[in-house]
């Protein structure tokens, strides 16, 4: 199914009905199933989905990247006014990088890691016969400085690994640019990315529309597309479910899928609420909730930790941290990568020994114990990593990971650990049948089940989540998010909940923590840190946060400028 | 392409059990052909009785040195034995000194690395700084030492290449170890408040061992190859045994008038030894297709 438009007369592209197919004869799989759109110069097109909605290899179909067991067809696929169906591999590389520019997800692995960025530049002018040796230096550094690296001179000089994410993702926007292309394709830009950075990356695609290119922007971020989009394609399982004007599709979202796309965002007022439509019913059996107590259940003074680095001078990761976390309540701790967050973490689950300070568990000391001191109470405090697939061992099944979770003294025989288990797949809504399946089997958002049925089998009074959903797509996120917000509500569990996205920490949090640098800048209720914040720092993140909100295509509004923090007015389903 | 790339959230089970004519059609002739020189080997090393009715023992002064014919194929050796008898009755001796050098060398290697990777600090830099002198000498330098001091036999060549060969094996299990004891699965067990010893021996070892299987597989074709090498520069089991680098020696002074004494156990060595290698390799790109992480 496609949905059909009248394309306009100064379209700079022409996609209609493509489908792309994977593999031989016998075993073909449709991963695009006849999708149209078009796009003008100046504008921006966001194709929005969740992983392996189609949307990276329509995007890839536009450079000819598909590789070499894909077919391709379309009833017309014309760039500026010529085909682009069945070119040779020659063809597409005189056109990608001078035509159409692509820049993928991660610049760590896209960029040659022992060249120098400005080099990089270089090659792709070369490649394409442009100027000469010094007027091709001069140029790198000219689209360096474009792209907004500063100090473009001594940057252009060095290798990726040299560089922060943000200035590496600037870097290849360069290269992208290098030639002028009059189309430009962004892969998630912005996904591997701190939100301060993001904005700065999305500054950069907005400064490119405006120079009259078009763009296309690949991401499963609403937010981030509503910033920079004029019109958005939903794509779901290879199909466009629905298309138009942004501003239309994000105030009324016609199709249910879109609607869903929306409602599953966490952010400030989705707090309390649903993200996810699925409802759930669970029988308790052998866990009983916790009753509240007076004392805390995690308590972390004046937490400081420092690491020697390779130079041999110590970095201080985690300086002077304290907080309290009270029976069935989430304490969320915010900030952007290499802010301390993990390592406090760490030091919460007595996985690292602090430098400084202690931790409380249940009123006892924790840290500065002999792990003999501790092994017995580690129950009490459990884990769920972003990555859950590293965290269980390769060679086990999912019955064999639970069962490594529970007890031998509560559950001493093997039927009783077996109802246990039983329950434990029902607590987080998986199935009898993936008990035999390894990890690897599994989706993402059932590995991450799987993780918090691991994490609740020892019945603990704390499960430390370190960034929980940010390797999920948005449905799933919601759905994982609801799960947590269940449990808390059932067994009165306490979350340490660690994420860099300011949404997800303000949809989960009863009170939250913003680190930076290794300290806490700001701390207090959820709505007070993040509606009004009152440290700089924490004003910057709020403002960096693209908002879904009504794009108004005449308006630019420069990154630090806060961002009205506006949903469509969508009611939202309450549980 | 992580749309295309990834798999189906609920497709089914990897390990999924083949049919056996679709199991046979996904093999490689090369690797087909490779079990069946293993097999035939195997054989030889089993009952050799069987794949050759000439004892290879049999002196026939009136037939020294003939060329390959249908009744020798392999020819014969300057006191007239059978050279097919003695590649086949050979095999033995030299399959048992590779299994037995790559079996010392992983033990070793396992007990060395292993200490030296859960160890760590102090311990890990000794044993490190032992491997990378025992590094600095060529094995066949260290295997010709130790062969030179306790004379030659089956078993000081056994421990020889074992010896030998062992430095590399304990620097990669470390690696293996180190990377395991960092992974994110250990750290889980820790948190669940296993005891140490359990989180090594539940997963921790398994986990490094797991690549090594395969390398342990090539290391056996190597160890053929080292012992067979010894056995040529006089090293090896003494005569009248018909162990292959011992039947390269014996060839030597006569490699201008009997060119099969040299090349046929020769090619019986870079047979078996390819024939193991692909073998390896063919188990190694399974593992990796499957759950190789």
């Amino acid at each position: 199914m496609s949905i059909h438009h009248s394309p306009g007369a100064g379209d700079l592209l022409r996609v209609e009905n493509l489908r792309v197919s994977f593999g031989d004869h016998e075993h073909q799989r449709s991963v695009v199933k006849g999708v149209s759109f078009s796009l003008a110069p100046g504008k921006c097109l966001a194709i929005v989905g969740e992983s392996g909605s189609g949307k990276s290899v329509t995007a890839r179909t536009l450079v000819g990247l598909t590789g070499g067991r894909s077919h391709v067809w379309a009833d017309r696929l014309e760039f500026d006014g010529r085909g682009l169906l069945g070119l040779s591999d020659r063809q597409w590389r005189a056109i990608r990088g001078k035509d159409i520019g692509f820049i993928l997800q991660d610049a760590l692995v896209s960029l040659d890691q022992l060249r120098p960025v400005g080099k990089e530049i270089e090659e792709a002018l070369r490649l394409h016969g442009w100027g000469t040796r010094a007027s091709r230096h001069e140029r790198a550094v000219e689209l360096l400085e474009l792209v907004g690296v500063p100090e473009p001179e001594v940057r252009a000089r060095q290798r990726p690994y040299e560089l922060s994410g943000g200035l590496r993702q600037r870097a290849l926007i360069a290269s992208a640019l290098s030639l002028d292309p009059k189309l430009v394709i962004a892969d998630e830009p912005t996904t591997a990315l701190d939100v301060t950075v993001q904005a700065q990356v999305l500054d950069q695609l907005e400064a490119t529309k405006r120079r009259g290119k078009a763009l296309i922007l690949i991401s499963h971020d609403l937010a981030v597309v509503s910033r920079l989009a004029d019109t958005v394609a939903v794509m779901s399982d290879g199909e466009i479910l629905e298309y138009g004007p942004a501003r239309e599709l994000f105030n009324r979202p016609k199709h249910e899928y879109t609607q869903a796309l929306i409602d599953a965002i966490p952010s400030a007022e989705s707090r309390g609420a649903r993200l996810s439509p699925v409802s759930r019913r669970v029988a308790l059996g052998q866990s009983k909730p916790f009753q509240r107590s007076a004392t805390p259940v995690l308590q972390a003074e004046q937490l400081t930790k420092r690491f020697r680095g390779p130079d041999g001078v110590h970095r201080t990761v985690v300086d002077e941290v304290s907080f309290t976390l009270e029976q069935g309540e989430t304490l969320g701790i915010v900030g952007e990568s290499g802010s301390g967050k993990t390592t406090t973490a760490r030091l919460a689950l007595a996985l690292a020994e602090p430098d400084g300070g202690e931790v409380r568990l249940a009123g006892e000391r924790w840290t500065g114990l002999p792990e003999r001191g501790r092994r017995e109470r580690r129950r009490q405090i459990t884990v769920v990593y972003q990555d859950p697939l590293s965290s269980f061992d390769p060679r086990w099944s999912v019955e064999q990971v639970l069962l490594d979770s529970l007890s031998r003294d509560e559950h001493p025989s093997a039927p009783r650990r077996r109802a246990r288990i039983r329950e434990l797949l029902e607590l987080v809504g998986l199935e009898q049948e993936h008990l035999t399946r390894r990890p690897l089997q599994l989706s993402g958002g059932q590995r991450q089940r799987v993780a918090i049925a691991r994490a609740l089998g020892p019945e603990p009074r704390v499960i430390v989540c370190d960034e929980p959903v940010s390797a999920l797509d948005v449905s799933i996120q919601a759905q994982v998010l609801d799960l947590l917000s269940d449990l808390q509500s059932e067994l009165g569990v306490s979350y340490l909940f660690i994420s860099h996205d300011l949404g997800v920490i303000h949809h989960i949090s009863d009170r939250v923590l913003v680190m930076s640098e290794g300290k806490v800048v700001e701390h207090g209720s959820a709505d007070d840190v993040l509606i009004r914040p009152q440290h700089p720092y924490t004003q910057s993140l709020v403002a960096s946060l693209p908002a879904l909100e009504r794009p108004a295509a005449a308006e630019y509004t420069p990154a630090p400028v806060p961002a009205p923090r506006s949903k469509p007015a969508i009611p939202v389903p309450v549980a | 392409m992580s749309s295309i790339s990834s798999a189906p959230p609920l497709g089914p089970a990897v390990a999924r059990p083949l049919s056996l004519p679709r199991w046979l059609a996904r093999l490689r002739p090369g690797v087909i052909l490779a079990g069946l020189v293993i097999a035939f080997f195997a054989v030889a090393v089993i009952v050799p009785s069987l794949l050759a009715a000439d004892n290879p023992l049999s002196i026939n002064l009136a037939a020294t040195l003939q060329a390959p014919s249908l009744h020798h194929i392999l020819g014969t050796d300057a006191s007239g034995r059978d050279l097919y008898s003695r590649v086949i009755y050979g095999a033995r001796q030299s399959v048992l000194i590779g299994l037995g050098a790559t079996a010392l060398s992983m033990a070793i290697a396992i007990a060395l690395g292993g200490l030296a990777g859960l160890a760590g600090g102090f311990v890990d830099a000794i044993i490190n700084r032992g491997i990378e002198v025992l590094f600095a000498f060529p094995v066949l330098l260290l295997a010709l030492l130790f062969v030179a001091v306790f004379g030659p036999s089956a078993t000081t060549e056994i421990i020889a290449v074992g010896l030998g060969t062992a430095p590399g094996y304990a620097r990669m299990i470390r690696g293996q170890v180190l990377a395991v004891r960092d992974s994110g699965y250990v750290e889980s067990a820790r948190a669940l408040g296993h005891p140490y010893h359990r989180i090594v021996r539940r997963h921790i070892f398994p986990n490094a061992m797991r690549p090594l299987v395969v390398i342990m597989t090539l290391g056996v074709a190597q160890s053929i190859v080292w012992a067979a090498g010894l056995a040529f520069l006089g090293l090896g089991v003494p005569p009248p045994a018909s162990e292959w680098g011992a039947l390269l020696d014996a060839g030597r002074d006569f490699v201008t008038q009997a060119w099969w004494l040299e090349v046929m156990p020769g090619l019986a060595i870079v047979l078996l030894a390819l024939s193991i290698t692909t073998i390896g390799r063919y188990i190694q790109q399974q593992l990796e297709g499957g759950i190789a992480r």
